[in-house]
């Protein structure tokens, strides 16, 4: 059957899909709008987690930047599934046990003050920003590579669904769906990765694969690294970047995570304290799934590229090289007029330009794989764009109409009120979301490593020490927060826009890239909170016995 | 059981249990991985390893070992009071 057929079918089952569940779970009151009423199953919230976290970027680039970062990708393995033992282990029971709907919700009420509340909204809402248009960008890419619709057409039925079923069914109807997204976008990476991995090694499990030998009984990283060293890039099995930085990233990357408002709110929707720390492990465990078979995907395609294409005549080249070069995800200029493929790490003789996201994309046709195959990654990345999309969806809608209305600014209104207040926010946000993946900023990219940073530097210390001391008073936490911020933009800012008289490479401080200043600015943070609480009242009797209530199971 | 002791095992438990996550991660996939990347199991390097499959799977194991300890330590809290 025709490509195009199969991508249709399968976007359009998976999308039906989604629209029944969202109809079959409404929200009636803003409990089910903001935590599914609380009585989310610990392994179906672990699914949802998981589908919520695995975003676009991690399902179509991170196999390939890993694939052409080699061990410096190392930083977003560890990085982004650490952060789920911080989560497990010092936030997410507490959390659970406090109770309430968001994360302002916890920081204002143990800070005893709306200046807190406030300005965890607005780290809330610039963190959530940041990262959902750069999903629907995602939800656009997909529909405009794959099913020949331009990228706003695509867009657009992105926002349509998303608005469906998150407007609909708030956490209810996404948690639900998130968990279908899940078993959808799995699937979808699993299949190409199994065939490929018994194809190149003839070991169907590709976390074995990737330590086991090719068909010469070479071992695969082995030759990958002989390889590389021949095209003169850097070892694949060591880094490029200092330690120090690799470890300020990882550091960032961990901490943001565990920070981030639209992953902790999930653990928010399950019964019981015990089943917040079981579905962070099964959470962890569906993530891993996918996590320790990308650096596998990576070495396999890796490899492969370089084998079909350096020093091959370009006449010769697969029949999907030629439609990769129509999409622009593979370049060749013939620099030295012979025919042939120059593929070196030197930017002057080089003839190739590689995307890093063919390396998901163009795998099931390089390996040859039926067309359904090529359907289903379709599909899956669709579902993981959409489903992260929904997560953060509701954290900007629920900052809206919990955190700043319900909480501030009209206490007095009522729980029907407040759900068409939470449903308006949530069409407000989509439109603003659809808007930047039609005109993305240039910046997306940029202010991806921003979010975590701001996680990491605002949120992490504050929810932290809230739980784990009850001395840590409203001045320090507030103080804390707004020095560890203002820290990180001021960094961002400086030398990824090139405000305040910007700065190269050289001029880091420490040798710290922006993506891992969050380490930094998160310290910060910690000092300051102590050092200023320590120096003013200690919080009231009521605010310790709270303390004391949460950390009882 | 008091509420007191229950609070001081959870710590020493997450004490314990962070430990080891440093260790797997930030030890063995970058501070110390150059040493490690001079043992080699089958295709591996070890401290490559670490850093792109051992941390994983360790970060899986503590957090369903943290899960065990605090259902056994929850039960009896439950069963004193």
């Amino acid at each position: 059957m025709e490509l195009q057929y199969w991508i249709w079918i399968a976007v359009g089952l998976s999308f039906s899909l989604y629209i029944g569940i969202a109809i079959w779970s409404r929200a009636g009151s803003t409990k089910e709008f903001y935590v599914a009423g609380g009585g989310v199953h610990p392994i179906a919230n672990g699914m949802a987690t998981a589908a919520d976290w695995m975003s676009a970027a991690s399902f179509i680039s991170m196999a390939g930047i890993i694939s052409f970062s080699g061990y410096d990708g190392s930083v977003y393995l560890m990085g982004w599934t650490g952060g789920y033992v911080l989560l497990a282990l010092l936030l997410a029971p507490y959390l659970r046990k406090f109770g309430k709907f968001t994360v302002p919700d916890f920081i204002g009420d143990r800070y005893y003050s709306n200046t807190a509340r406030s300005v965890a909204v607005f780290c809330a809402l610039i963190v959530s920003f940041t990262y959902i248009a750069g999903q629907m960008r995602g939800v656009g890419v997909v529909f405009s590579r794959y099913l020949e619709v331009d990228i706003v057409t695509g867009v657009l039925i992105g926002m349509g669904i998303v608005l469906f079923y998150a407007v609909l069914g708030g956490m209810k109807g996404i948690t639900y769906t998130q968990v279908a997204q899940y078993c959808v976008l799995i699937f979808a990476f699993m299949v190409p990765a199994i065939y490929i991995s018994f194809l190149v090694t003839g070991n169907v499990v590709p976390q074995f694969g990737f330590g086991a030998t090719d068909a010469e009984g070479v071992y695969l990283l082995d030759k990958l690294d002989g390889l590389h060293k021949e095209l003169g890039f850097h070892e694949y099995t060591s880094g490029s970047k200092s330690m120090f930085d690799v470890f300020c990233i990882t550091m960032a990357l961990m901490v943001g995570t565990a920070g981030l408002p639209h992953v902790i709110v999930r653990f928010f929707t399950v019964k019981k304290v015990s089943d917040a720390r079981k579905s962070a492990g099964w959470a962890l465990l569906f993530i891993a799934i996918l996590y320790t078979t990308a650096p596998a995907i990576a070495v396999f395609s890796r490899t492969n590229l370089i084998e079909t294409v350096s020093d091959k005549p370009y006449e010769q080249m697969p029949y999907w090289f030629e439609k990769w070069e129509t999409t622009g995800l593979l370049g060749f200029t013939d620099k030295n007029e012979d025919g042939r493929i120059q593929y070196t790490a030197d930017a002057a003789t080089n003839e190739l330009d590689v995307d890093v996201d063919i390396m998901v994309l163009a795998n099931p046709e390089i390996a040859d794989l039926p067309n359904w195959v090529i359907a289903l990654l379709a599909a899956g990345a669709l579902a993981a764009a959409l489903s992260t999309a929904a997560g953060l969806l509701l954290v900007i809608s629920s900052a809206v109409s919990h955190d700043l209305l319900k909480k501030m600014v009209m206490p007095d209104i009522s729980d029907k009120g407040e759900l068409i207040a939470a449903r308006i926010a949530a069409i407000a946000a989509v439109c603003l979301a659809g808007w930047f993946g039609i005109n993305p900023p240039g910046f997306v990219a940029a202010t991806v490593a921003l979010a975590f940073g701001l996680a990491a530097s605002s949120f992490f210390p504050a929810i932290l020490l809230g739980i784990f001391s009850k001395r840590i008073n409203k001045e320090g936490a507030i103080s804390g927060m707004l020095v560890g911020v203002s820290l990180m933009l001021f960094y961002m800012l400086k030398f990824k826009f090139g405000w305040f008289g910007g700065g190269e490479k050289a001029d880091w401080w420490f040798g710290i890239s922006p993506e891992g200043f969050g380490t930094v600015a998160m310290v910060a943070n910690f000092v300051v909170t102590l050092i200023v609480s320590s120096r003013t009242p200690a919080p009231s009797k009521e605010i310790q016995q709270l303390v004391e209530n949460i950390r009882k199971p | 059981m008091k509420n007191n002791t229950y609070w001081k095992k959870n710590i020493q438990y997450i004490s314990i249990l962070l430990t080891l996550w440093f260790i797997v991660s930030f030890g063995c996939g970058i501070l110390f991985v150059e040493q490690l990347n001079t043992i080699q199991i089958r295709g591996f390097k070890l401290g490559f390893w670490f850093a792109q499959q051992g941390s994983i799977f360790g970060f899986v194991i503590i957090i369903f070992t943290y899960i065990y300890l605090m259902n056994r330590l929850d039960n009896k809290l439950n069963k004193d009071n």
